[in-house]
């Protein structure tokens, strides 16, 4: 079953593959990106560890982003809590936290469209609207982003909730909105662009009700990084190790790879990825899929059968072992890139002990079940520079996608 | 009239048999396997196991759904992966509310985001993955044929 997937991803990313890791430098007489350009901009924007605004996150990395209507310096606004996702791509706002007044995306009909993002744990649906979107130094324009749990979309369509929860306010998202810069240019791509089947993902919303329709790549929600006029073919993720549990850390989120002087990828290991970012990963001698998600609050993998650690009697979603446990695992590339392999190990804390005791929003060991693969959530990155490189753009590294860290 | 009575009655039980099996797939039969296959417009595909066989449907939506069922015929897993969650509704059946009620009172507990394992006497859902790569399954633990161990469904 895993096969007939993997094989399905072989065939959609074909040739491309074939040639994308590793490929750099074979035209023109200069090894150097494209992006390198002589004035360089700021790159370096801070993130920081926090409870976020809702006052109650745990190992979560929180930034701010300044929005400002398309070509306009003056209807801008800051807005911090922003939740830094690698696990997705496209800016997502709570319209609770919004106050510029954004220009809707609308149809060759002149009806609005609207948004349904699935995540691993729920969906959230709001209209898409275009903004320029500024951190440190870059700006992506015009870029479509979702507006969540905007009041006049506040009917959800049947073909959204069919597909989770809704996450529409700051008690279920947690943040005032997700940055999610994956490896993903866009947040469905292909799949909702061609009309053999029209997936429930964009809507064009009339007044009689929102219907399910195709959204060409470009008005697609996407990763602001991939429109940045410079440093936009990936980012690296910088945070601290945590010894236990801190109350808050402080770390950068920087944009471009090997593009300035403050972002090559010294001794990384690169993996090549599938298209959404997945590699896999060995563990007691068996092969699974996997991904590095910052926007997932542990490392989540398998279930108690195979992994031995028990689940919490209180926060069941998370492993409880009576004492710590190093898990030991091998990294190794999507098969048909370019073949990296490479040991890691972390560790699984009791979840209840670690969560309940304290106040602390950066928790080192926090570990938890999740079926059939391995979700390298926000404890990974504590410690390790986490590079991700975004589809099709070139890097010293190769062109992406690959992860490095 | 009486006649006209007793048809109007069978034709409502009929629709709400009709209705009843459209609708279940967790915890339906084969004939909510074949609903859920031409709702989801897919492709059907038979493994048999010793105790059970696995009916994999490949939508057009590129959602794969496996639906596992008993040789008594009741279905009594499922899961999936693709690039976005199946219209749970319909793969969950007459579950899906109790599974957004749990999730929701999960969220009160959760401090952030990330994969979902609801386990309660008569249900287990577990959801994961990330954008453009989800995954799910569902079990009825009781309805579990002799032997057959969660991990089996996958």
């Amino acid at each position: 079953m895993r096969a007939t997937y993997l094989s399905s991803i072989y065939l959609a990313l074909g040739i491309f593959s074939s040639v994308a890791i590793l490929g750099c430098g074979s035209s023109g007489t200069t090894s150097s990106p494209a992006s390198q350009v002589s004035n360089q901009v700021s790159n370096v924007q801070p993130i920081a560890v926090n409870q976020g605004p809702a006052s109650n996150y745990v190992d979560g990395a929180f930034t701010s982003v300044t929005i400002c209507v398309p070509g306009s310096t003056t209807s801008c606004q800051t807005i911090g809590g922003i939740l830094v996702d690698t696990g997705s791509s496209g800016l997502r706002i709570l319209s609770s936290a919004l106050t510029v007044s954004l220009p809707q995306q609308i149809d060759a009909g002149g009806h609005a469209i609207s948004e349904c993002a699935a995540f691993a744990d729920g969906v959230t649906w709001g209209p898409v609207q275009k903004a320029d979107v500024k951190m440190a130094g870059e700006v992506a324009s015009s870029l479509p982003v979702q507006v969540i749990g905007a009041s006049n979309f506040s009917t959800i369509p049947t073909a959204c909730t069919a597909q989770g929860a809704p996450e529409d306010d700051l008690g279920s998202l947690g943040a005032n909105g997700l940055l999610g810069i994956g490896q993903a240019v866009q947040d469905c791509g292909l799949s909702c662009s061609e009309s053999g089947f029209v997936q429930n993902t964009y809507f064009s919303c009339p007044a009689s009700g929102c219907i399910a329709i195709t959204q060409s790549l470009a008005q697609q929600v996407q990763n602001p990084v991939a429109s940045f006029a410079t440093d936009n073919n990936g980012v690296i993720v910088e945070l601290p190790t945590v010894s236990g549990s801190e109350a808050t850390v402080n770390g950068s989120l920087i944009f471009g790879i090997g593009t300035q002087s403050n972002n090559g990828l010294g001794g990384a290991t690169v993996f090549g990825t599938d298209p959404f970012g997945d590699f896999t990963t060995t563990y007691k001698a068996v092969l699974y899929q996997s991904f590095l998600d910052s926007g997932s609050n542990g490392i989540y993998f398998l279930n108690t059968s195979v992994t031995a650690l028990p689940v919490c009697t209180d926060l069941t979603f998370l492993y409880c072992p009576t004492a710590a446990q190093t898990i030991n695992v091998v990294n190794t590339a999507q098969p048909g890139t370019n073949g990296a392999t490479a040991p890691a190990s972390f560790i699984a804390g009791n979840g209840d002990a670690l969560v309940k005791t304290s106040n602390n929003a950066a928790v080192s060991d926090l570990t938890g079940p999740q079926p059939g693969n391995f979700d390298f959530g926000l404890p990974f990155f504590f410690g390790r520079n986490v590079y991700l490189g975004i589809t099709g753009k070139s890097t010293p590294a190769g062109t992406g996608p690959f992860t490095a860290y | 009239m009486k006649l006209q009575l007793k048809l109007a009655m069978e034709m409502c039980l009929v629709a709400f048999t009709c209705c009843l099996t459209a609708h279940a797939s967790l915890g339906g039969d084969m004939a909510s396997v074949h609903n859920d296959q031409a709702k989801l417009q897919g492709t059907l595909q038979t493994t048999n196991k010793s105790s059970y066989d696995v009916h994999e449907i490949q939508g057009t939506s590129g959602v794969v759904v496996r639906e596992y069922v008993s040789r008594s015929g009741a279905v009594f897993g499922v899961s999936w992966q693709g690039r976005t969650h199946p219209d749970l509704r319909l793969v969950l059946g007459s579950s899906y509310d109790q599974y957004i009620q749990e999730v929701q009172a999960q969220r009160a507990q959760r401090h952030g985001h990330g994969p979902l394992l609801i386990q309660t006497p008569g249900l287990v859902v577990q959801t994961g993955g990330h954008m453009g790569a989800l995954t799910g399954k569902a079990f009825i633990p009781q309805n579990l044929p002799a032997g057959v161990r969660p991990e089996d469904i996958q």
